[in-house]
């Protein structure tokens, strides 16, 4: 095996080379650096809406008081992995078994829990994105993976218009996973079939006041 | 449960497995020859290059700032590449500082040496892949397994190509040129736990993957990953995509691979906004792709806990060196200018011989190969060197492409490459037509009068074939008979096509 260092300084001589003279580039940015629409409002909500129900996601629409009653309908499973940092009201009228990950669930225990329950970080509108970072509510990627519905509550003061505005919000050290819509193939003939390996069903509650 | 008896066995595409993934096979005009013969695989690419483009058009038109999109990708990338090791050096220190560990990679050889390594060093016998070009140009699959290690393909249409035997022959829907009953064929035959009885609707099939998959996720100890985007500030690592393959091999396995073309990284995260638009509505023509997965280094307790990345240069800063053929390195694979392709729309992509067909295969694969350098490929017979003539010139590419690439140009200036190779050189017959051909068709002006002259003899001939034209053609006629002439010039046929 060569020595590496090799084969990184013959790598950048070969670049430095390849550019010789080459002149630096100024980058403009004329393309809309923030979206239209105000994040929060009622617009902003709307386009949210109605872009997930594109990707043929579940959206429900509620106020904060009925959070608990609308989370427990979306769970009507025997089994839903619950992250740290979940409001503990929303759970009160569960009747789904309640899994921590703590201690760590297996892939197994995982693969064997039928739905997931979190918070977000940041929600595009235009996109119909929802964007988790790991944060308070969101628990580690391979919880919101394996099962196979996730419910996730967006509330409306995260819900930006476009994706610079996101970007300004996000800090990208953190893992994070843009969700637009439940899995999806189009592989065979170009037929689109939902739900491939990610979760199957993706269920948004939508929070405004 | 039915069997269809006589039915054949399906069959690799190509017959042969390439030694070589990034150009195998004959000359373009050779292997056009076979894929044109294959009904099937035309009316698959028709309907298949139809749909993409016209989602692709729709979601374009609905964000009013597309074109200042496309002028800063172009300029991101433009400004990447002048200050690429600078930006690679970052990129190493951010990645370093997180906790991963980063490889350079002079060729494909050296990168498959440090992947099995890797591989061996951690005891895994199997691997599971995410869809990477980068890897099946270097065909990493084939060292794996010489070091008995099974990679397994996890994106359904990359899974096809795989069971099949096949090559890809098409950078987003690789398995294009297969249709349902043949995927059937192809499982029930190749999967090893296919469900008894599996049809052809696309969602049995796909479903018939996700139980196939599952369990090798789930006991996966390493997984092997291409990359989008790299962004150098931070050290962040992008894959886009969407089954849910790709986070299911970022997040479940203890140790991670990435294997990235050095053209990938960008300076900030900032980058992303721009590049997080153009892809997924160019690729797939939907306003976001189902998943996008960003990793920095390794997050304890949260995914892989070992994470290597490995840059790859394969030929990348022979691109560079070329001022006009560099901007081959901008691309982000969206497979736009297939789409929109018409000799890709009817060749197909085994005609290039290549992981990197249509468009960008034509001018990026020549350049990685070193067309027309000292000893390299060159001139319009040779595999390699006849790729740059695989082209119209018609520009819908150069107008599809998300970071302004100018594929006609670059197609251009490498036929002159091609054709010119340094060195005493007694140019043949068909390099000195050719040569005419590549000054004709370099400017627009001169290529739509030769085109009014051409449908101008045309009419003339009314139709007939021509055994005879004057100097230079005549190096062409003397060997063949010309091609019976149309009455309308392309440019024109285009130019009123294009304005329905
Ligand atoms: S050359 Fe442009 S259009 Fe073609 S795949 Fe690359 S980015 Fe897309």
């Amino acid at each position: 095996m060569t020595a590496p260092s090799t084969a990184r300084a013959e790598m950048l001589g070969r670049i430095r080379r390849a550019l010789g003279q080459s002149r630096s580039v100024e980058v403009e940015r004329h393309y809309h650096r923030t979206g239209a629409l105000v994040a929060g409002s009622g617009e902003v909500l709307d386009l949210l809406a109605e872009r997930l129900e594109d990707y043929r996601a579940t959206v429900v629409r509620t106020d904060a008081s009925a959070v608990p009653r609308v989370v427990a309908d979306l769970l009507d499973v025997p089994s839903v992995a619950v992250p740290d940092g979940v409001p503990a009201p929303w759970l009160a009228e569960l009747t789904a078994e309640v899994r921590r990950d703590e201690p760590a669930l297996t892939h197994a225990e995982l693969d064997d829990t039928a739905a997931v329950l979190t918070t977000c970080r940041v929600a595009i509108a235009e996109t119909g994105t929802v964007v988790l970072d790991g944060g308070p509510g969101q628990g580690r990627r391979a919880l919101t993976l394996l099962p196979d519905r996730h419910v996730v509550v967006v509330e409306a003061d995260q819900v930006v218009h476009s994706v610079p505005d996101a970007i300004a919000r996000l800090d990208v050290t953190r893992p994070l996973t843009w969700i637009s819509g439940p899995s999806a193939t189009s592989d065979v003939e170009l037929v689109r079939v939902e739900g491939v390996h990610g979760p199957r069903d993706l269920r948004v509650v939508l929070v405004d006041g | 449960m039915s069997t269809f008896l006589g039915m054949p066995t399906v069959r690799p595409q190509p017959s042969r497995p390439p030694r070589d993934p990034l150009r195998w096979g004959a000359s373009f005009p050779h292997a056009a020859h076979e894929t044109l013969a294959d009904g099937q695989l035309r009316a698959n690419l028709r309907t298949a290059t139809r749909t993409i483009r016209d989602k692709r058009r729709r979601v374009t038109a609905e964000l009013d700032d597309w074109e200042q999109l496309r002028d800063a990708g172009a300029a991101i990338k433009a400004s990447a590449m002048a200050r690429l090791p600078d930006l690679l050096t970052q990129l190493e220190e951010s990645v370093t500082a997180r906790g991963g560990v980063v490889h350079w990679a002079r060729d494909a050889a050296e990168a498959n040496e440090v992947v099995t390594g890797i591989v061996r060093e951690a005891g895994a016998r199997e691997v599971v892949k995410v869809k990477s070009m980068a890897t099946q140009e270097i065909g990493l699959n084939e060292a794996l397994a010489e070091a008995g290690i099974d990679a397994i393909e996890t994106d359904l249409a990359e899974r096809i190509v795989q069971l099949a035997g096949d090559q890809p022959s098409h950078i987003l829907v690789p398995a294009i040129h297969r249709n349902r009953e043949e995927i059937r064929e192809i499982f029930t035959h190749r999967m090893g736990d296919a469900p008894e009885g599996l049809s052809s609707e696309p969602r049995e099939l796909a479903m018939a993957a996700r139980a196939h998959l599952r369990a090798r996720f789930l006991r996966a100890e390493v997984a092997i990953s291409g990359a989008n985007m790299a962004i150098a500030e931070t050290g962040t690592v992008a894959v886009v995509e969407s089954e849910g393959n790709g986070r299911m091999c970022l997040t479940l396995p203890r140790l991670l691979v990435t294997v990235m073309g050095i053209e990938k990284v960008l300076p900030t995260a900032r980058d992303l906004e721009v590049f997080l638009q153009l892809l997924p509505r160019s690729s797939t023509g939907e306003r976001m792709n189902p998943y996008t997965s960003m990793w920095t280094g390794v997050t304890p307790g949260d995914g892989p806990q070992e994470f290597h990345l490995v840059l790859l240069d394969n030929g990348r800063t022979r691109a560079l060196a070329d001022e006009l053929g560099r901007q081959a390195l901008h691309c982000i694979r969206c497979s736009a200018c297939l789409n929109v392709c018409p000799v890709y729309e009817h060749t197909g992509g085994h005609a290039y011989g290549s992981v990197y067909p249509g468009p960008i295969g034509a001018i990026l694969t020549p350049q990685l190969l070193g067309v027309g350098e000292p000893g390299g490929p060159a001139g319009a017979h040779d595999p390699t060197g006849s790729l740059p003539f695989a082209s119209t010139l018609c520009g819908a590419c150069f107008d599809a492409c998300p970071v302004k690439i100018d594929i006609p140009a670059a197609l251009v200036h490498l036929r002159e490459r091609s054709l010119h190779p340094p060195g005493p050189h007694a140019p043949s017959a068909t390099d000195v037509s050719m040569r005419v051909a590549a000054r004709v068709l370099s400017s627009g002006r001169a290529l739509r009068w030769a085109g009014r002259a051409v449908a101008l003899v045309g009419r003339l001939t009314g139709g007939r074939a021509i055994r005879w034209l004057p100097w230079p053609g005549s190096l062409w006629t003397r060997v063949r008979d010309a091609p019976v002439l149309p009455v309308r010039s392309l440019a024109a046929w285009w130019a009123r096509r294009s304005l329905r």
